[in-house]
């Protein structure tokens, strides 16, 4: 058990975890942020995808210790109203089907956006390569991600 | 216009008034309410009224006007908890945008059939849900009569207004609520004609979106409780072994760690459900603080196994018997695949037989004869299995992602033995089903660890666990056999199908009844590993290897594969064969034709490669043309035209998701996944060894088309998903002078290309 203090979604957090937990259980068990999704715990299924410092990653892969003081942004955080572009364009495009999938698909297309505002088909497929969908919304999502980025907004 | 008999007593509608105020302990609060968020409305939050009115068990009126209504079914992603309330609200006249939806929890004194499986949700529930609607609206249209004292006959409603046509006065559904709650339930109501359907057919968001996209806690995995201990199982290395000792000492004083201790979910005595399938009813349990603790604990807990020699035993002398030796009773793929090549055929019993295929073979000019093969697949929600319970006190609540809520109550009852009465389930909103959740041992676990707890417990399995734990989608196998005679007409077909442990044949579905000699015949061969229903049980597999199997005879008898199968049809609707044929020739075709026009099959099948399939289950037809190029050996998917007779389609756009998810989950299985066994062990455990179809792999255009024609809505969380193997398996050929006779086909492929990834 080790105490640390994180930033995440601008707001610092306290805790005593043991510095080996993976910054995806500590949101989920320990910050009431289930919105981060476990889906194999092996940075195969991108259902856990967080930002660190506005970059991408999978918080299954993260301990706690490695936070730092990097920021922390999770699909919570995304936006305050649910705002996002991503977000909207995902809502006009009514992508989820069982939805478990979708917290890092959104989180995973923001963080592509950012880097690259107008996207290729091609680079939206190897962007997004690392999220798995089992209810197969791939068709939507790139759809969502192409409205998104036409918005210019992100 | 058709008039229902409601047949709500009295009695069904007050005792749900009495469970919904108060009458289950953790209440609707954690699920929270959603409302019916429509586009440019979203940030709009609804008011709440200060009093509802509970009318007929599946809504309520606020005093306000707000309509909530209760989503009975549960919601696994294909979308009911949008497309059930649809038809409430058609029928009770109310605006769209004024209604919250919730999941109802099991009730079965008001609803029926509360399970997700068959793609049958719609389609049974579309008469008892408008009838549901059109009760409460004839309550509130009969007090607003009363309270004006003018027959009901001048009264019509419109987006929860009454109007009384002789004078201007009109009333909400609001501020009648309260008087139309005291109305005697009418004996039967009139539901409207489809022509007038204002909501029923109209594009209407998700639901839960907004909280989806927004990450709010939807989701059984997402339940946290006060004093809730989180709680994991560890299961035995391989199908066919047991536990024979464990050392528990250490790993119970690790940090957070509450007990170990093991359980035995199913005892021998207990009388069970079918839904009660798992291979490992006897686990070993850690209970702790934190899930990254207990996954810790789990790790090092020192466990030794054992054959259990009453379930090798018999896989030993089955193997041995067959020439084969496995090992010692634990499975092996390579042996299943000889086990279904020369012993499951062996075994085959006839299903059913039309004219005498047996003299038709004898004389055919020439036999074509193809073998299909599937592997095993795990359901891989992405939801890993878990659940929610809390038993203390007499009494266990449950919630979470369940499919089947009402046989895991009663399985709950028998095992705990409890009074149904004193069992709740509510149910979560599902990362996935796909069939997975109808088999609810996790649920029973749950509740047999929190009574021995004595406190409330989330069950989680972890992605391994969930992945090597069974209830898999069984190996298949088909054979088929075709006689042309010396003009190349079709004379005779049999059909021989088989599997490990069940057989996929539909002996009755096309082309049964469309050819005068038809044999169809089917065996299983025993395993230890554990089966269940998956994605459109059966049809997964016996969908594309028919249709591979159709479009190679065509190609034999030199046809073209759609007119070939319209020529079959004809026969079948003109002038069947058997009496027992479980399709409509005429809605088969109907996707057929529409399928080659929407594809311009005409024009340009010569230049593409594409294939095309069709196929019906679950009540709906689907017909597929899929185009597919090689990309260095690889292969891209570039278009997938759909053709969906379904009846009436309730929510379009939510339709067309589900025919896309469908044709893109149903790609991806024939294409890349696979379970395999060795020496029992399942030798996939994650999404690293486990292949599903990724961004890049799915097809880059898919297009829906739904015929037009009126009748009853059936489902299609399931039928989208098994033509368009075949129309991937015909494709391919197209694509690589190949054909594709055993799933994942990308093995094949890379065997081909040389240098293909997986
Ligand atoms: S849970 Fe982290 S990538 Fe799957
Ligand atoms: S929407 Fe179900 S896994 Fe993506």
């Amino acid at each position: 058990m080790a105490e640390f203090n994180v930033t995440i979604n601008g707001e610092k957090r306290r805790l005593e975890v043991d510095p080996n937990t993976p910054l995806l259980w500590v949101l989920r068990d320990h910050l009431n942020l289930p919105g981060t999704k476990y889906g194999c715990g092996v940075a195969q299924c991108g259902a856990c995808t967080v930002h660190l410092n506005g970059n991408a990653v999978r918080s299954c892969q993260l301990p706690i210790s490695a936070v730092a003081d990097n920021e922390i942004t999770t699909i919570e955080g995304l936006s305050e109203n649910g705002d996002h572009p991503v977000q909207k364009a995902w809502l006009e495009h009514d992508v989820p089907q069982c939805g478990y999938c979708q917290a890092g698909q959104i989180m995973s297309a923001a963080a592509l956006l950012k880097n690259n505002p107008s996207p290729s088909d091609e680079d939206i497929e190897n962007g997004m390569n690392g999220n798995i969908c089992r209810c197969g919304t791939y068709t939507r999502i790139k759809a969502a991600i192409k409205s998104a980025s036409d918005s210019k907004l992100v | 216009m058709s008039k229902v008999k409601t047949g709500m007593g009295r009695r069904s509608f007050i005792r749900n008034v009495s469970l919904a105020s108060g009458g289950l302990i953790i209440g609707f609060s954690w699920l929270g309410c959603k409302r019916a968020a429509e586009e440019g409305t979203e940030e709009m939050a609804l008011e709440m009224p200060d009093e509802w009115f509970e009318l007929t068990g599946y809504l309520k009126i606020g005093d306000n006007g707000i309509v909530t209504i209760y989503s009975p079914n549960p919601e696994i992603g294909q979308n009911v908890k949008t497309s059930m309330p649809m038809l409430v609200a058609e029928e009770l006249d109310v605006d769209w945008n004024n209604v919250i939806v919730e999941q109802a929890p099991l009730n079965t004194d008001v609803f029926t059939r509360q399970l997700a499986g068959g793609s049958q949700s719609i389609r049974q529930g579309w008469e008892p849900l408008r009838m549901a609607g059109a009760t409460a609206r004839q309550m509130l249209l009969t007090a607003a009569a009363n309270q004006w004292e003018v027959p009901i006959s001048e009264l019509s409603a419109d987006k929860g207004i009454i109007n009384h046509t002789g004078s201007d006065r009109s009333i909400g559904y609001g501020e009648i609520a309260k008087a139309a709650a005291k109305i005697e339930v009418p004996e039967e109501v009139v539901l409207k004609e489809n022509s007038k359907f204002k909501i029923i057919g109209t594009s209407r968001k998700n639901v839960d979106a907004k909280e989806i996209v927004t990450g709010q806690p939807l989701y059984g995995l997402d339940v946290q409780l006060d004093g809730m201990l989180i709680a994991m199982i560890v299961q035995p290395p391989a199908f066919g072994m047991e536990l024979k000792s464990m050392d528990a000492d250490e790993v119970k004083g690790m940090p957070g760690i509450k007990d170990v201790f093991t359980i035995d979910t199913y005892p021998e005595d207990m009388e069970k459900e079918w839904s009660d399938t798992t291979s490992f009813p006897k686990l070993v349990v850690v209970v702790g603080d934190s899930t990254w603790q207990v996954m810790q604990a789990k790790k090092a807990l020192k466990i030794e196994w054992d054959l259990n020699t009453e379930l090798t035993k018999q896989i030993e002398i089955l193997e041995k018997s067959a020439g084969l030796s496995g090992s010692g009773g634990l499975e092996n793929t390579d042996v299943h695949y000889s086990l279904m090549a020369e012993v499951g055929p062996k075994k085959s019993e006839m299903v059913r037989r039309d004219g005498n295929p047996e003299s038709a073979f004898k004389n055919a000019a020439r036999v074509i004869e193809r073998s299909y093969s599937c592997p095993f697949l795990a359901h891989n929600c992405m939801e890993p299995m878990n659940f929610f319970a809390n038993v203390t006190n007499g009494k266990a609540e449950l919630l979470g992602p369940i499919q089947t809520p009402e046989f895991a109550e009663k399985s709950v009852s028998k095992r705990l033995g409890m009074d149904l009465e004193d069992i709740d389930i509510q149910m979560t909103r599902m990362g996935g089903g796909f069939g997975r959740r109808l088999y609810g041992h996790f649920l029973v676990e749950a509740a047999v660890i929190s009574q021995k707890m004595g406190a409330p417990i989330k069950l989680v399995y972890t992605r391994e666990d969930d992945m090597t734990n069974g209830v898999y989608r069984p190996a298949y196998q088909v054979t088929y056999r075709a006689a042309l005679d010396g003009n190349n007409n079709l004379t005779a077909f049999h059909v021989n199908a088989g599997g490990i442990s069940e057989s996929p044949l539909f002996a009755n579905r096309f082309p049964a009844g469309a050819i005068d000699n038809y044999l169809a015949e089917s065996w299983a061969i025993e395993s230890n590993i554990s089966i269940g229903a998956f994605r459109a049980p059966r049809s997964n597999f016996i969908a594309g290897a028919e249709q591979s199997f159709l479009d190679e005879l065509a190609e034999e008898m030199g046809k073209d594969p759609i007119q070939f199968r319209l020529d079959m049809l004809k026969r079948a609707e003109n002038d069947p064969v058997g009496e027992e044929n479980d399709y409509d020739p005429a809605r088969y075709a109907g996707v057929l034709k529409m399928v080659r026009d929407k594809a311009g099959w005409d024009n340009n099948s010569s230049t593409l490669n594409r294939g095309v399939a069709a196929y019906y289950c679950h009540n709906s037809y689907v017909a597929q043309v899929l185009d597919i190029s090689l990309k260095n050996n690889d292969p891209v998917i570039d278009k997938v035209t759909c053709a969906v007779d379904c009846g009436i389609v309730v929510n379009p756009d939510a339709a067309i998701n589900m025919v896309e998810g469908g044709t893109i989950d149903g790609i991806g299985h024939a294409l890349y996944s696979e379970i395999t066994f060795k020496d029992g062990a399942t030798q996939q455990n994650n999404f690293d060894s486990y292949r599903l179809i990724r961004h890049e792999e799915a097809p880059k255009k898919i297009e829906a088309h739904f015929v037009d024609n009126g009748i009853d809505p059936t489902g299609l969380g399931e039928p989208p998903f098994p033509p368009v193997q075949g129309a991937l398996a015909n494709a391919l050929y197209k694509a690589t002078g190949e054909r594709f006779y055993k799933q994942p086909f990308i093995t094949q492929l890379r065997n081909a290309g040389g240098d293909l990834k997986t």
